[in-house]
């Protein structure tokens, strides 16, 4: 569904150039969930950026289903980390703003709206303004604007970042859920190793300056996961390990 | 839905309570009928003379003998205020899009706004009366003149301050330009250009008295000047008064309107 080739980025600032990517090769099956994880400055949001068409790699080829990406595609969906809503729109004009901007057929879509709103939890909350919902039902309202039109492809840049330890488990495990129902091939930004065991079935680990991909890491744990008391939790404790050892840099001066 | 996000939410609004209604409307009175009171009195103890300050009671008499005429005049300013409030508003507001649309523009037109703002407006009264006489369009131009400035910057600066994740939301869907300027920049600009108009309804009524004391023939303005010549000063009170009135109901018109059209402004409680 997505392949980068050679992806290469660089930044020229007033210190001069700042290779943020150097030759990222990456295929993402169809339906299938990545995260991408690394420590600040890796790349992982440039990365998501680019393949989102929002900017272009310095060198190397993108596609998204089959096609060279070169400006923001109708059936790809970026989430950020911040909910971004429209404080004047409620909660369901919100979710339809990609469908105005799109200009696809409302009644079909105001539908799907509901559908997804309901899917979140937010049902009854249809009318309410942005800042009459909590940080936590104000992200489940940028998911639903996220898939209303259906995409292929969900680009989520550390969506659960800015909420509190909680609520980020909490969405986690939704998000999950709502993956097990929806065919959408997601690629997940984050900083947490629990988050990207818990999601994933690959998690991409990139090195920094310049970032590399540094391993691939296969997560064969059977959905439904939890992060609580389950039956795999040896599993989850040896993928997590080995993230912990790919991400922070061993004492006696390891090169990470 | 979990106990965690139904416990952040806010309830529906309601309505002010009896006793928000009195602390709203009743402190204000206090206070206007304390400041009253201690003029009169001050009137009285001192035996002020009425031309050098007339007591309220004067100042009531002054406009009860002349009600028919005052009403004239207050109209004839409260015309000259709001339709160069509008024009404005009509002008100033595509001018600032144009700014805020284009760096060039932006360039060429924005040192020549603070250049012409600096000037102060009452020296360019006598001038407008030469060009155009003793009639209502000077006094429209004038007030146009100081309405002008604060509409543009305020809603230039709101059309300039979307948030950079709205701007890349609406990117990221592959919007036009226009779509994300209607869809996202001027919504989001609303409350900026609401400051920008709740500024310049308080200099309308200035400028429009600058235009008439210059040259009117017409107007609370000229019925100060005419007032002072004659050392009527219960009039000129009284004028003055009518004008507070002016300035007071066209500012929280602005402001109900407000709170009407964009009720999800941080602005609004």
């Amino acid at each position: 569904m997505i392949e980068l080739r050679h992806v290469s980025q660089v930044f020229s600032g007033r210190q001069g150039e700042v290779h943020a990517l150097d030759d990222i090769n990456l295929e993402v099956d169809g339906n299938e969930f990545v995260t991408l994880v690394g420590r600040s400055g890796c790349g992982k949001s440039t990365m998501l950026r680019m393949i989102a068409g929002l900017l272009k790699p310095t060198s190397g080829t993108i596609t998204v289903a089959g096609e060279p990406v070169t400006k923001p595609r109708q059936d790809v969906s970026f989430m950020f980390q911040r909910a971004a809503l429209l404080p004047w729109r409620t909660v369901l004009d919100n979710v339809m703003l990609p469908v105005e901007i799109l200009r696809l057929d409302k009644a079909v879509h105001r539908e799907r709206a509901h559908e997804l709103i309901e899917l979140v939890g937010l049902a009854g909350f249809e009318k309410r303004l942005p800042r009459e919902l909590s940080g936590g039902m104000q992200q489940r309202v940028s998911l639903c604007r996220s898939l209303i039109q259906n995409p292929k492809v969900l680009l989520m840049d550390e969506p659960f970042s800015a909420l509190d330890a909680l609520t980020r488990e909490e969405l986690s495990v939704e998000l999950q859920r709502i993956k097990m129902e929806q065919e959408t091939t997601i690629v997940f930004v984050t900083h947490s190793i629990e988050e990207a065991v818990l999601l994933a079935d690959r998690v991409v680990v990139l090195s920094p300056r310049p970032g590399r991909l540094r391993k691939i890491v296969e997560v064969d744990i059977p959905r439904p996961r939890t992060l609580g008391h389950n039956a795999h939790a040896d599993r989850v404790t040896e993928v997590s390990a080995e993230l912990h050892e790919l991400l922070v840099p061993a004492p006696a001066g390891g090169a990470a | 839905m979990t106990s965690e996000t139904l416990g952040r939410r806010r309830g529906p609004r309601q309505g002010p309570s009896l006793k928000d209604r009195l602390t709203d409307w009743g402190l204000p009175l206090l206070g206007l009928v304390a400041v009253i009171a201690l003029w009169w009195a001050a009137t009285v103890v001192f035996s002020i003379e009425k031309f050098l300050v007339p007591s309220p009671v004067d100042v009531v008499d002054a406009f009860i003998g002349q009600a028919g005429y005052l009403m004239a005049q207050t109209w004839v300013t409260l015309l000259e205020t709001v339709e160069g409030f509008l024009l404005a508003a009509v002008i100033g507001v595509p001018i600032a899009m144009l700014i805020a649309g284009s760096r060039l523009l932006e360039k060429m037109i924005y040192p020549l706004l603070l250049a012409v703002n600096a000037v102060p407006k009452i020296a360019i009264a006598p001038i407008l009366v030469v060009w155009m006489g003793f009639g209502q369009m000077p006094k429209i131009v004038m007030v146009f003149l100081l309405c002008f400035f604060p509409i543009v910057i305020s809603t230039a600066t709101g059309l300039k301050s979307t948030p950079a994740e709205l701007a890349e939301l609406v990117r990221s869907y592959g919007a036009s330009r226009m779509q994300a300027f209607f869809k996202v920049r001027f919504p989001y600009a609303l409350p900026q250009v609401m400051v920008g108009l709740k500024t310049a309804i308080s200099l309308a009524v200035i400028g429009a008295v600058i235009a008439e004391f210059v040259g009117a023939d017409a107007g609370l303005g000229f019925v100060i000047v005419q007032s002072g010549a004659s050392a009527d000063t219960p009039l000129a009170f009284a004028s003055m008064v009518l004008l507070g009135i002016i300035s007071i109901v066209l500012f929280y018109g602005l402001s109900a309107l407000e709170n009407l059209v964009l009720p999800w402004a941080e602005e609004n409680r």
